[in-house]
């Protein structure tokens, strides 16, 4: 056998990033969505511990508002690799009264979900959250580290930031503090596809072209379910759709695509002139809406 | 694909953040909606140009005071590459920044305003990436449409440039000098027909010729091992694989090796990436090693090849960029990390300060916030490292506080 290994920088650096997660945290979690960007976490996971298995949890917010293909797409994956995975609901939180669900037009279940979140990491002491985020989406994070520490509160102190040089990551921490973790940081949302692409990785259906009821707002095309809150005008019409990014069904908005192959779908991405979180109705509410949410906790 | 990443530091002033804006603006990886958020954002504040500043500034204190007060990172690519530039930046109470961003990069772009010449920041940036020893600098001389195109001006911050080149410790590092107008995109990714003086490459067919081969240095083969893989299942119930990031160069099976710090010596036996053998892996790879001997091996060893031993000592000088806001005085402890190994330490001494402005240096016994200075550091423990101009990833290290735990200043090992 003569063979030599070149490396993918993109892959080695994240790979890298996990074997450091597990070496410097006690009891680390990789928070899972169900969505693309988590998913191909869960393979570079499962390639810098092979033949070992994957050494932590998946933890999983669910609003209770998503999409039933990720719900199903999620478990299959989970028994496939025998991944351990920890579900906690947003619906527990408003039914405690820890928080107050959203009304009107824009309601959504995704900034509550940050209180679910941070209780989860009370609960099971996670001193870890690894999550899928990448720079290349939104402008504040942008600034993100690849190691972002917060308090106890789970609060990003935006402008305290640890220096992080060369490869040399630092999760020192304090009891009750906890890091979050982003190995692919540096992966723009074409890398993601590309290497769903090449590493041939199954994502969930609604990534590609389909048939989907929809109504339209403010430019944008809304799922029509009995989540999203719908003005009697605002009438249901049939669309060949599909998802680029997949929050839950109040805060995704479908574009209109007849990429029905990872192939085509990289192909639209490539041509795309909207960005990826163009169809986030999160971010749409003011131009610091990610920075604000990430103080709170947000992922 | 190749990645390639790319500094850039400098003032709101010298057009940095319109050359960014062109980059992206020119390899159409500018999206509608964001040249659209420009737009909107650009004419409530009353400009009559697109404002790039506001895609590259992320946070609300920096578009506030019109300002970049950290680390950026931006994304775009070609049919060849991606590229990733980290934007600091360029003031002097912004070095730690600027080291930062230089820490990780293949190539940094300085950018010199052609009416002002070489100035004072100029020297900073210089300085900056000869000291983290970045491979290759493009001298971007910006606003030449402000000068008339002069060739005369260009010559003249070009021979300027070079007699600061000439005080350069860092012989292999490749200098090249741009004349662009990043307003009008003249020579960023097209050439501008206002310059035909000029027959050079353009910014972005210079970043696109790079080889990555070019940009790093090679050096000897460095192993940190981060974690011990051990399965303990029935299919694998002897595997014990070490997996780290290899640096400096290849390593093959077959190899005899030393771990240090015990000095045992071995041989490998098999190198895995995920579920595939090969024969040899690359700098720059995350692999798994197996050795032949059942030996000891923990987080913070280092595999090396036994005919390339790195040094060995508990009394390191190193060059200090702080970064803290407590001032690094002599005798505190701190914990070295290097690659993946943490040491406790103490500041044995600090002899000097040196200025980034190629002045020279004085005497100094403390450092404050991002100052560059002259320290030796003793180990509890023996450091097997490599001088940083030998073998940049095994001659740098961050010292961090161990009351808050931040990071509080990076060193280089002479």
């Amino acid at each position: 056998m003569n063979s030599v290994f070149k490396s993918n920088a993109l892959e080695a650096e994240a790979i890298y990033i996990f074997r450091e997660v597990v070496s410097q945290f006690e009891k680390p979690v990789l928070l899972f969505s169900g969505g693309k960007d988590s998913i191909t976490l869960v393979r570079l996971a499962q390639k810098a511990f092979f033949p070992a298995k994957i050494p932590f949890p998946l933890l999983h917010v669910d609003t209770g508002h998503n999409f039933p293909e990720t719900i199903a797409f999620r478990d299959k994956l989970v028994e496939e690799l025998g991944l351990e995975l920890i579900v906690r609901n947003v619906q527990d939180a408003i039914d405690s009264g820890k928080v107050v669900e959203e009304t009107g037009k824009y309601s959504s279940r995704n900034s509550l979900q940050t209180t679910t979140l941070l209780d989860a990491i009370e609960e099971f002491k996670f001193d870890a959250c690894i999550g899928g985020a990448r720079r290349d989406e939104e402008k504040a994070r942008a600034k993100e580290r690849i190691f972002s520490v917060r308090d106890d509160f789970g609060q990003w102190d935006e402008k305290n930031q640890r220096p992080e040089l060369f490869d040399i990551l630092n999760g020192k921490i304090e009891i009750g503090q906890n890091v979050r973790v982003f190995p692919i940081s540096n992966w723009t949302e074409l890398d993601v596809w590309s290497y769903i692409e090449q590493e041939h990785i199954e994502i969930p259906s609604i990534y590609f072209s389909h048939k989907r009821k929809v109504f339209l707002r403010d430019g944008l095309i809304w799922s029509h379910s009995p989540f999203v809150y719908q003005e009697e005008d605002e009438q249901i019409e049939e669309r060949i759709v599909r998802f680029r990014t997949v929050g839950d069904m109040s805060c995704t908005a479908a574009v209109e695509s007849y990429a029905s192959t990872i192939a085509e779908v990289v192909g639209e991405i490539r041509q795309s002139t909207i960005s990826e979180r163009g169809a986030r109705i999160d971010d749409k509410r003011s131009e610091a809406a990610m920075e604000k949410r990430k103080q709170q906790g947000y992922f | 694909m190749e990645v390639l990443k790319i500094a850039t530091a400098g003032s709101v002033d010298d057009g940095k953040s319109t050359l960014i804006g062109r980059l992206l603006y020119d390899t159409k990886s500018l999206t509608t909606d964001k040249i659209e958020a420009i737009e909107k954002s650009s004419k409530q504040k009353g400009y009559d140009y697109l404002d790039f500043s506001l895609a590259t500034d992320g946070l609300v204190a920096e578009r506030e005071q019109g300002i970049t007060i950290d680390v950026a990172h931006i994304y775009f690519s070609t049919a060849k590459k991606s590229y990733i530039i980290a934007d600091t930046p360029g003031h002097v109470e912004y070095t730690r920044n600027m080291v930062t961003g230089a820490s990780t990069s293949q190539v940094s772009i300085i950018l010199i305003d052609a009416r002002k010449g070489v100035i004072e920041q100029t020297y900073r940036h210089f300085f900056i990436n000869n000291l983290l020893r970045v491979k290759e600098v493009i001298v971007a001389i910006n606003k030449m449409d402000l000068v008339d195109y002069s060739e005369e001006v260009y010559n003249k911050i070009k021979a300027d440039f070079e007699a600061l080149n000439a005080k350069s410790s860092f012989k292999e590092q490749n200098v090249s000098y741009i004349p662009i107008s990043a307003l009008t995109g003249g020579n960023v990714a097209q050439h501008a027909d206002e310059m035909p003086w000029y027959t050079g490459q353009s910014v972005l067919e210079h970043l696109e010729a790079l080889k990555s081969s070019d940009v790093y240095e090679s050096a000897q083969a460095r192993f940190p091992v981060q974690t011990v893989i051990r399965p303990k299942t029935q299919q694998y119930h002897d595997f014990r694989g070490y997996a780290g990031k290899l640096y400096g160069n290849s390593l093959q099976v077959g190899d005899a090796v030393t771990v240090l710090p015990s000095l045992t010596e071995s041989k490998i036996s098999k190198i895995h990436f995920f579920d595939k053998e090969y024969s040899e892996a690359n700098a720059g790879s995350s692999i798994t090693i197996e050795l032949e001997n059942d030996i000891n091996v923990t987080r913070g060893d280092m595999i090396v090849k036994s005919n390339e031993l790195p040094t060995i000592e508990k009394d390191i000088n190193t060059t200090v960029c702080w970064m803290d806001s407590k001032k690094l005085v002599p005798g505190t402890k701190y914990l070295v990390q290097h690659n993946t190994n943490r040491i406790l330490a103490k500041v044995d001494a600090i002899k000097s300060v040196i200025a980034t402005d190629y002045s020279g240096s004085k005497e100094a016994n403390q450092l404050a916030i991002n100052e560059i200075g002259e320290v030796t550091i003793k180990l509890s423990k023996p450091l097997y490292f490599d001088a940083y101009d030998k073998n940049k990833s095994n001659g740098a290290f961050i010292l961090i506080d161990t009351s808050t735990n931040t990071t509080a200043g990076v060193g280089f090992i002479k």
